[in-house]
């Protein structure tokens, strides 16, 4: 009997514990809105992985010190959990688990890269835990049927089709030839459904349509096929090395094509690591300091990309930016919804339409924002070799003229 | 599949040099390899991620403003004590045992040393420019950057320089003595423990030249290594131990099988074709012992 009773006194001190260790990390806690979030900052992803991070931090800083949140009447600040992921979906869909069901947050905020998000939304989902993500743009995230899941980005499918729109356009009119080079994952895929949707659109043909590995280092043999066959327009997505590895081998092989359209520019640091080599090039963008959005925390691009050099000592790249109006977001919708019942909340995000320093948000029934278009900048370089990233399309936010034909290697 | 290769004459000159280039910086990595799979019965799964550390040193050199080529000299001298250190802290303690062991003690270092890289260096991609411009054959049909060629160069020099002194210096014969029996060559004077280290070290500095070739011509970045670590095993495999003619021929053979490949099924394939190649080599090469094994009975 006496073992009994250490047994069921052991237990009970432990439920209690357990309890209170609970309550103490639950959404709500005194005056702190608590967020979870898994992100990457080891592994591959651990740069973009510290841009989202720096990009949540600085909008909780921000909102919190200007006011906080209203919700019934009082105010709330923001407060976010963070855990390392290490680049990895398994352990990224363990930590959503963790972040849920044993730390009790009942919101939480997307990882960096679509590979990850697809990892983690089952998870939100199953819990029907809010959660508002910057960073996976993969078309497949938003045709699952989610409730739960919100991108402030647009889908990666819109990246890169602006780009055979302005090649007809320039080409006045008339359907032009293209050549892709596309890294087999699950974003880089998407970045070519839209193009290939694009090209069916325009009438125009693709001559080439390579496939880039992982361990991409060398494209030397897709861009002797490129000089052969002359395409109109070389469309390039394989993130960051993809950019790199495309601009390295273009100006070493003397590749000459009239447009060059590549994603993962300004996180490649491309002018910085290649300077003049990469000029002309153009890249499809989420957000650029110089667009006009406005709104109360940040003023506008301009002032945000000030603050956020101030604070980090770098230029924020959109992958920063947007993981800063995840958060705007979700203050807009507690407001909005006056309450933290999830599915209040849930319904309040879904009624989101808002303007935000970087774009509009407004979600489809898939959780995708609609209203947000894609920007393409291209490297412009002065004749001291200084290169700067200038928004060419939409026409309504560009700030140069595109330059096309990309002057040859010769006249270079 | 894409045949284009062969309707166009000068797509196959491009990819047979670039092929043949590209083929001759594998050799170098695949000859330390071989090295100290001779001497000291190690597979070294860690090869590429020395190779990928190299890199990171020609990386950190053109950061700082130094000509990335100058890596050359510097990596090799750096990465030779980094061998060095490896040996005396793990190595030392696999040499003896079976292969199997050894496979795992590397395997570990590999992911130790990709970890260790990423959370130093950042996982970015990264490159070392070179601005050596390219040089065009064929009425400007063929192009071939001369980094390519510079780092096809300088493998050749490093090759050379290395059989010399294999076969000329005192640690070269000590070296190549342990290398054909362990035990005799102990019992005739020569310190193994020592030969081991320095075959490690030489290996480690081969790795480190590679690197900065590498960082020259493509792009490095802390998880590329495994992809060399493949290329250099299975060249291994084709040349055999203490052949380097034999690693050299192999080294471009592969290269050239790559890049057609390449052309051929495309780019994905790539990496895979290489897989493809190993397993049907050393099916071959079953199929033959077993022949032999038959005349013996």
């Amino acid at each position: 009997m006496r073992l009994n009773k250490i047994i069921l006194s052991f237990v009970s001190a432990l439920v209690i514990l357990f309890s209170t260790s609970v309550a103490s990390f639950a959404k709500v806690v005194g005056d702190k809105i608590i967020l979870g979030a898994a992100i990457s900052l080891t592994g591959k992803y651990s740069s973009n992985g510290v841009h989202t991070q720096n990009g949540y931090n600085m909008a909780v800083d921000r909102i919190n010190s200007m006011g906080g949140v209203k919700v019934g009447g009082k105010t709330y600040k923001f407060d976010i959990i963070y855990y390392d992921d290490e680049s990895n979906p398994k352990r990224a869909a363990q930590l959503a688990e963790r972040l849920i069901s044993q730390d009790g947050v009942e919101f939480m905020l997307g990882p960096y890269s679509s590979g990850l998000t697809k990892a983690i939304a089952p998870v939100t989902e199953k819990y029907g835990v809010p959660m508002v993500e910057a960073n996976g743009a993969s078309r497949s995230l938003f045709t699952k049927g989610y409730k739960y899941l919100f991108a402030v980005l647009a889908p990666a499918n819109l990246y890169l089709d602006v780009a055979i729109d302005l090649a007809v356009e320039k080409n006045n009119g008339k359907p032009v030839t293209v050549a892709m080079a596309f890294e087999q994952d699950a974003f880089s895929q998407d970045v070519r459904l839209g193009v290939l949707d694009a090209i069916k659109r325009t009438g125009s043909k693709k001559v080439i349509d390579d496939k880039l590995p992982k361990e991409l280092n060398d494209m030397a043999a897709t861009l002797v096929k490129v000089k052969q066959m002359k395409p109109d327009v070389l469309v390039v997505s394989g993130h960051t090395k993809g950019a790199l590895t495309a601009i390295r081998q273009i100006s070493e092989m003397k590749v000459d094509v009239p447009m060059l359209a590549m994603t993962h520019c300004d996180a490649a640091k491309l002018s910085k690591q290649h300077g003049k080599n990469s000029q002309y090039a153009l890249c499809a963008s989420q957000w650029h300091k110089t667009l006009t959005y406005k709104d109360n925390f940040f003023k506008d691009g301009m002032t945000y990309d000030a603050d956020f050099t101030k604070e980090f000592g770098y230029a924020p790249p959109y992958q920063a930016a947007e993981s800063s109006a995840a958060l705007l977001v979700f203050k807009d919708a507690f407001e909005r919804a006056n309450s933290f019942d999830q599915k209040k909340v849930r319904d309040a995000l879904a009624a989101t339409n808002m303007q935000t320093f970087y774009g509009n948000i407004k979600f489809a029934e898939g959780g995708q924002n609609v209203d947000k278009p894609m920007v393409l900048f291209q490297v412009m370089c002065d004749d001291a070799g200084k290169c700067e990233n200038k928004v060419v399309a939409p026409t309504k936010w560009a700030s140069a003229k595109l330059i096309h034909p990309i002057p040859s290697w010769s006249k270079r | 599949m894409d045949f284009m290769v062969f309707q166009y004459p000068m797509i196959s000159v491009q990819a047979c040099l670039d092929g043949i280039l590209l083929g001759i910086l594998f050799a170098l990595i695949a000859y330390g390899m071989a090295l100290q799979w001779g001497v000291m019965n190690i597979i070294n799964i860690a090869q590429g991620d020395l190779v990928i550390l190299g890199g990171y040193i020609a990386y950190f050199m053109y950061l700082y403003g130094i000509h990335p080529a100058w890596g050359v000299i510097v990596a090799p001298v750096i990465m030779y004590f980094v061998g060095i250190a490896i040996y005396k802290l793990v190595i030392n303690k696999v040499v003896d045992r079976d292969l199997f062991i050894s496979i795992l003690a590397t395997f570990g270092i590999s992911i130790l040393f990709m970890q260790l890289m990423n959370f130093a260096f950042g996982a970015d991609v990264v490159l070392a420019n070179s601005d050596y411009g390219t040089t065009m054959l064929f009425n400007n049909n063929v192009v071939l950057p001369n980094s390519k060629i510079f780092s096809a160069f300088i493998s050749i020099l490093f090759a050379i320089c290395l059989v010399i002194y294999m076969k000329k210096s005192k640690l070269g014969r000590a070296i190549r003595a342990t290398a054909q029996n362990a035990r005799a060559a102990k019992i005739l004077g020569v310190d193994t423990e020592k030969v081991y280290a320095a075959t490690f070290g030489i290996n480690a500095a081969l790795c480190g030249v590679a690197g900065a070739l590498i960082s020259i011509t493509f792009t490095i970045h802390p998880y590329m290594g495994l992809p060399y670590t493949i290329r250099s095993f299975m060249i291994v495999i084709v040349a055999g131990l203490g052949n380097l003619p034999g690693v050299a021929m192999s080294g471009m053979g592969l290269g050239v099988f790559e890049e057609f490949a390449d052309y051929i099924l495309g780019t994905e394939f790539r990496i895979g074709s290489v897989f493809l190649l190993l397993v049907l080599i050393l099916i071959y090469r079953r199929f033959k012992l077993s022949k032999k094994r038959e005349y013996l009975k």
